[in-house]
């Protein structure tokens, strides 16, 4: 019998709320949202986590600038290293740079791996930034972590659009909580086309030039327009109660 | 340490399953290690005996049998089968595959074929083999 799912509710039982970051499909600005949006909470004051689950596409730690010398402490289980004021947590402290070529087992492996022996302490918010689509990761978080309230990430295009539709389907099926959906990279009127989504438009994003530029600099990233935007996102989520 | 936080996982598990089982007193803990995580038997021993002894019934007097598995791998694109002895890691590579083991994924390769695309056959990890008890 596998023990390690049994002690993961200890592992969160002194984090408050888990938000999980989630999209239909990549390149929507998923992780920069994630990483956009534990800034701004703890910039409110908030103790904030953020872990990386996209397994074979971490950006996270290349938003944050993560310094790559930096590494967990071990200590009744694992620490997460405190980066800009968030614990942050990533396989990439393992794998550096090196592809990470796992199927469906073995990913479900690794991610009860990480949730059992990472002890987070006291925490008001944990940020989840999630690989995109129905695979394994989300499946296995609706399974582990049943009270994470996912966040969902789409930009206007139709590609993106039909896709999100189908993780929002799933999401609702599975009775999972909805924080409501961002639109990311928005354009004149796209608002309206998320009206069909059925789910709450937490806030329109512009296209941000200076978001990129700005990408391993927490101060210049908390500059951007974006940033302002996620601010505001963080207000609106600190005083939303499910 | 982290194999403390393993040493609690099987800690939680077996108190979970012996109140599902309505055990008054569990004798017997079976675990085993699996040899690519590469856990010091005597360590995860000394770690699950302080936590036992912070336990009440029926975990508290449970006797401990702690064995290691082997790792075997076996590559799915060419069906060749191997052995951890048989592979050869860094410190740094041996210490990542310890901390999550599906990281031999990044840094072990199939002998002939070099492919990172194999199955871990047994030797895994960290496996509550069975409990005893009455």
């Amino acid at each position: 019998m596998d023990p390690r799912s049994a002690i993961i509710p200890k592992r969160m039982e002194s984090v408050r709320r888990i938000i999980a970051v989630a999209a239909g499909k990549g390149g929507v600005g998923k992780s920069s949202i994630a990483c956009g949006l534990a800034l701004a909470l703890h910039d409110l004051g908030y103790g904030v986590g953020l872990l990386d689950l996209d397994f074979y596409g971490p950006s996270a730690h290349v938003i944050l600038g993560v310094r790559e010398d930096i590494r967990p402490q071990e200590e009744y289980g694992i620490l997460p290293p405190t980066v800009d004021g968030i614990k942050f947590m990533s396989l990439v402290y393992y794998a550096s740079e090196h592809p990470v070529p796992l199927r469906g087992l073995d990913l479900t492996n690794a991610l009860i791996e990480l949730l059992a022996i990472t002890c987070w302490g006291p925490l008001d918010f944990l940020i989840i930034d999630m690989p995109p689509g129905l695979g394994e990761a989300t499946l296995d978080l609706i399974r582990l972590l049943p009270r994470a309230e996912f966040l969902v990430v789409t930009t206007p295009s139709r590609v993106a659009l039909a896709t999100v539709r189908k993780l929002i389907e799933l999401l609702k099926q599975q009775r999972v909580s909805l924080l409501g959906v961002l639109l990311n990279m928005q354009h004149a009127d796209s608002s309206s086309l998320v009206i069909s989504l059925e789910v709450p438009l937490l806030e329109a994003l512009p296209f941000d030039p200076q978001w990129e530029a700005a990408l391993g600099d927490r101060a210049r990233l908390v500059r951007t327009l974006v940033y302002g935007r996620l601010r505001e996102v963080a207000q609106k989520i600190q005083k939303i109660i499910i | 340490m982290h194999e403390w936080a393993l040493a609690e996982a099987v800690v939680a598990t077996a108190r979970r399953f012996a109140q599902e089982q309505k055990l008054h007193e569990v004798t017997l803990i079976k675990v085993r290690l699996g040899e690519l995580q590469r856990i010091e038997r005597e360590i995860f021993t000394a770690v699950l005996q302080q936590l036992l002894q912070q336990e009440a019934a029926p975990l508290k007097s449970a006797r401990l049998s702690i064995e290691i598995e082997s790792a075997r791998f076996r590559c799915r694109l060419c069906a060749r089968e191997w052995s951890l002895d048989e592979t050869s890691a860094s410190p740094e590579e041996c210490e990542a595959i310890h901390f999550i083991p599906e990281m031999a994924h990044v840094y072990l390769r199939c002998l002939d074929c070099s492919s990172p695309d194999f199955e871990i056959v047994q030797g895994r990890g960290v496996w509550l083999a069975g409990l005893e008890g009455m």
